[in-house]
């Protein structure tokens, strides 16, 4: 039964091809989050100083988020091919929504108390933001970029139907090879490392909070 | 780019786009059918259960590492993997493999959040209720599901609209539904084609927030604000 579906010996026959693509898949996702957190802090940052743009902002970020991925990737293909900056236009307006949300609340939970103290000692706004509220904003902003990066491998898996590589490359060929048992392995494979790279990169984002937060690690020690 | 625009224009005033199986009509109600078919089903069997388990507060760290974990996997991954499951079932391309990966992808997070929005109820409210002698039913349709209710509701919405978008991959496992027009579109580089699926894709999709989000007006008790920030979902 097993192994009719699925073949080890095409996982052992294929580790170097699946190492790249695991690799691409990765870039893909590196890429878009950072650009997207670049963005999201401008937003952000913006938001915090003209409350009134928060509304018209979370609303179209929203809209970004609601359209399905594979249309969000048809509109951008007439424009910008099928390419990679087609892909990453797409995946980066998914970490808008969530990234400038946590962001915002990150900031807004900072006590008013800290910001008097800081404003007392004369901080001037720039150095309150960067080494006050951004800082103390950390742990509701890295739960933000978790969010959006296990969300961004699982769409980046979406980006083969528009011919860029990545783990969803095997689901895609698997697919054109669906009656014999390489066809499902590669499915298996594709959909299973997929999911491993995601919990895998969540860890990673976990330890990152840990080192970027030590006064948080000194308190649980208490 | 207006040139563009005119042959996507053209596109839908064409009234050959109008009819027959490969007509907007019918791909729409296709799309909108199993939606519908899917979202109800997910409801039936995540919520009771839910409700249940988050009234008598059991198991709530599974339930968080399951949304954890369905977060990280690939909508597309599960629609294609549905499909070698359904013709080993002997139910084919199309419709099941479509159905399946909906349903799967739907529960857990109806689940999750329905859990989380009974179990996090102010427990003052709860023994206010059982101080007024209530019984542990009552306490929980007449109080806990009511308070939990706009939870409950945002969950649906969340995974109505999560339904709608990964039914468009449908159309890889050879479903119908608007999806079709995007992958037909890229397979014959008809670029206008591609385009004015994604149009309708997105149009539906937005569409099924905005009157979801009417329902949820609706339904949400009044004097409880509607939850809509408080909800995880997924994107696809």
């Amino acid at each position: 039964m097993t192994a009719a579906f699925f073949s080890w010996q095409w996982v052992f026959d294929h580790l170097d091809d699946i190492w790249e693509q695991t690799v691409e898949h990765l870039w893909l996702t590196v890429i878009a989050i950072t650009v997207g957190l670049l963005i999201s802090l401008g937003l952000s940052a913006y938001v915090l100083s003209n409350r009134r743009a928060y509304g018209p902002i979370t609303w179209t970020t929203g809209v970004l988020y609601t359209i399905p991925s594979l249309a969000l990737f048809a509109f951008l293909v007439p424009i910008t091919g099928l390419s990679v900056l087609t892909a990453e236009i797409g995946l980066v307006s998914y970490t808008l929504l969530i990234l400038v949300r946590n962001i915002v609340a990150g900031v807004d939970g900072v006590p008013a108390s800290v910001l008097e103290a800081a404003v007392g000692m004369g901080y001037t706004r720039r150095e309150l933001f960067f080494r006050v509220q951004l800082p103390l904003a950390m742990p509701v902003i890295i739960t933000g970029v978790r969010i959006a990066a296990v969300t961004t491998i699982g769409l980046v898996t979406v980006t083969a139907l528009i011919g860029q590589g990545g783990l969803g490359f095997f689901i895609l060929r698997g697919l054109s090879l669906l009656f014999s048992p390489i066809g499902t392995t590669q499915i298996v494979v594709g959909t299973v490392l997929s999911v491993v790279l995601a919990l895998a990169i969540d860890l990673a984002l976990v330890g990152t909070q840990r080192v970027l937060t030590p006064w948080a690690r000194s308190k649980e020690a208490a | 780019m207006i040139e563009f625009l005119g042959e996507v224009l053209a596109w839908f005033t064409d009234p050959a786009h109008w009819a027959g199986v490969n007509g907007i009509p019918n791909r729409l109600w296709e799309h909108i059918q199993i939606a519908v078919a899917a979202t109800a089903l997910a409801a039936l069997v995540a919520i009771p259960p839910a409700v249940i388990l988050g009234h008598r507060k059991q198991g709530g760290t599974i339930v968080v590492g399951i949304v954890n974990l369905f977060r990280a996997v690939p909508s597309f991954g599960i629609v294609v993997l549905a499909l070698p499951i359904t013709i080993a079932l002997g139910l084919g391309f199309g419709f099941w493999p479509t159905f399946l990966a909906l349903l799967f992808l739907a529960i857990p997070p109806m689940f999750a959040n329905s859990y989380t929005g009974v179990a996090e109820i102010d427990t003052d409210l709860v023994e206010a209720a059982r101080g007024v002698g209530m019984t542990d039913t009552q306490c929980l349709l007449g109080v806990e599901v009511p308070t939990a209710s706009p939870i409950i509701i945002a969950a649906v919405r969340v995974a109505a609209v999560q339904v709608v978008a990964t039914a468009t991959l449908g159309a890889v496992v050879a479903w119908g539904g608007l999806g079709r027009y995007i992958i037909d579109g890229f397979a014959a580089q008809d670029s206008v084609t591609v385009f004015a699926g994604a149009l309708l894709v997105a149009g539906l999709a937005l569409a099924t927030e905005a009157v979801m989000s009417v329902i949820e007006r609706v339904l949400v008790p009044r004097g409880l604000k509607t939850a809509r920030n408080e909800v995880a979902g997924i994107a696809v």
